[in-house]
């Protein structure tokens, strides 16, 4: 049972009989703990990866199981951020990231009772992400950046088993960029969760996971898996050194001619 | 040392021109009110316009003198329906809104019927409320209420449409039931929208609440003038356009008032600095 994510044949089409098949086909697994990018060319259901794991789809055909049980419904154990970081500008950056105990089943009805100790953690978590003292700020008082460590944080509050990342940094200039992948890094390897990061960033995708899956262009299945060697803690100077372009490089020849195929 | 060296020299300035004083922004919309009833008065003069065909502003201030008791009570009696038509559509406009905006499916099935009523001429459903209530207050008040609630219902509807695809993501796969995303995401997201139409609502029910009294009461604005108009006391006439025009302005400024007080997040670009 060391699986968290098993994926198996799995069919997913849009609209219909007649509509688009986004995935088919598709099979992986995601081991408990372990950090897991999904790259690919664009258009190759990647997205459709995301929710199917997170269950607000239902495959068509195949079996998606998480922690055990097969999905039929949303499971509460992820934890979701996307490229738009979606905070509600009438919250707090705090209350933004309380947000899921508010919804969450197991947090929702002791959340008034121990506020102060949720309080904390939300502090803790964006003393994490670099935030620190930015709660009782407004989302739309911080830059993007800023506003994506936030959701980070809104992402991971509720101690997702599972958390789920979807281009989490595309909308973001290259220096923040390397700087979220800094915390990204310590945040795995400091709380133990398990992540799947969907991402068309190659060196993003090197850096930071222990295993890429690269997806063929629609309908997407999983055309090679690869592990990363790299040993962790890993510095950004790694990105500097040749096994590492080598590895981007095969990476980007791959997904090349996924889309050549297309 | 700087800073008592830079006081001396604001001392040292002399006072501003009194051009440059005066907050022009903030004195244009008297000026120009005041510009408009000159030129009106100007051209009466000068095409010696009878005023049983266009009064002059000061025979239609002299009116409003004149007149002031019938203008009073009959100036009292448009805002109560007005209000109370507008209260009404505020509540009932909120409530079909949301309606509306919970589903696809309603949305879709009423909001061509919503179209299809609002496209009535509301003076058209006037006799029909006279033979259910009688003439008076009951159908300027539901006249104002008809005609008011529609922009309202668009724009809670829209905001509740328009919540972001992956906002709603992100709380469905925590477990979030509809009514959890509704209340914590929908329902503050449509308030600058809802509070926004409250401006353009209060307006529309005032020409409600004028039409109906205009066909069917004996009271209020709208009776007043008409029955000032058969008399060809144009000068009455346009003392209670101005008292509508002067009502009009204050509800709106109220409506804008309150907007800017519930929804502050929404106006960030001001607030920011």
């Amino acid at each position: 049972m060391s699986h968290l994510v098993s994926i198996d044949n799995v069919d997913m089409r849009y609209g219909g009989a007649e509509g688009t098949l986004a995935v088919a086909g598709l099979t992986m697994r995601v081991d408990k703990g372990e950090f897991t990018a999904v790259v690919g060319p664009s258009g190759c259901g990647k997205s459709t990866l995301m929710k199917l794991v997170t269950g607000l789809h239902i495959p068509q055909t195949g079996v998606v199981v998480v922690a055990g049980q097969q999905v039929t419904k949303p499971v509460s154990i992820v934890g979701m951020a996307f490229q738009n970081p979606t905070m509600l500008p009438w919250r707090t950056t705090l209350e933004n990231i309380l947000l899921p105990l508010e919804i969450v089943e197991r947090h929702r009805h002791r959340l008034r009772a121990n506020k102060i100790e949720y309080v904390e953690k939300a502090e803790n978590l964006l003393e994490i992400v670099g935030l620190k003292g930015f709660g009782s700020k407004f989302p739309w008082q911080l830059s993007g950046g800023m506003q994506q460590r936030a959701n980070l944080c809104r992402a991971l509050i509720h101690e997702p088993d599972l958390l789920m990342l979807d281009e989490p940094f595309g909308a973001l200039d290259a220096f923040t960029r390397e700087e979220l992948w800094c915390v990204i890094r310590d945040l795995h390897a400091a709380q133990g969760v398990t992540i799947v990061l969907v991402t068309h960033d190659l060196r993003e995708a090197v850096f930071l996971a222990d295993k890429i899956f690269v997806m063929t262009a629609r309908p997407g299945r999983i055309l090679k898996e690869h592990y990363v060697p790299f040993e962790r803690p890993r510095d950004l100077e790694i990105m500097y050194e040749t096994r590492f372009n080598d590895m981007v490089h095969e990476l980007h020849g791959e997904i090349a001619k996924a889309r050549v195929v297309a | 040392m700087s800073a008592l060296s830079d006081n001396s020299a604001s001392l040292a300035t002399p006072r501003k021109p009194v051009m440059a004083r005066i907050n022009w922004v903030r004195a244009a919309p008297w000026l120009y009110t005041i510009g408009l009833f000159v030129l009106w008065e100007l051209l009466v003069i000068a095409l010696d316009m009878p005023p049983t065909i266009l009064p002059a502003p000061t025979d239609v201030f002299a009116a409003i003198v004149k007149y002031w008791s019938p203008i009073w009570k009959n100036s009292v009696q448009t805002l109560y329906t007005t209000t109370m038509g507008f209260a009404i559509a505020v509540v009932a406009g909120l409530g079909i809104g949301l309606f509306i905006g919970w589903s696809k499916t309603i949305y879709a099935g009423l909001y061509p019927l919503m179209i299809g009523f609002n496209a009535i001429p509301k003076v058209a459903l006037v006799p029909i409320l006279v033979i259910w209530f009688g003439i008076g207050t009951v159908p300027a008040v539901l006249t104002a209420f008809l005609i008011s609630f529609f922009p309202i219902v668009v724009n809670v509807a829209t905001g509740l449409a328009t919540i972001e695809p992956e906002t709603e993501d992100v709380l469905r796969a925590l477990g979030a039931r509809k009514m959890d995303i509704m209340l914590k995401v929908g329902i503050p997201r449509s308030m600058p929208y809802f509070f926004g139409s409250l401006k353009v609502a209060i307006t529309l029910a005032f020409v409600g609440s004028v039409v109906s009294e205009t066909v069917a009461s004996n009271y209020g604005l709208g009776n007043m003038m008409s029955s000032a108009q058969s008399q060809f006391n144009v000068p009455l006439v346009f003392a209670g356009l101005l008292m509508l025009a002067f009502e009009g302005i204050v509800m709106y400024a109220l409506m804008a008032w309150i907007e800017k007080r519930m929804t502050g997040w929404a106006h960030r670009s001001t607030m920011a600095q």
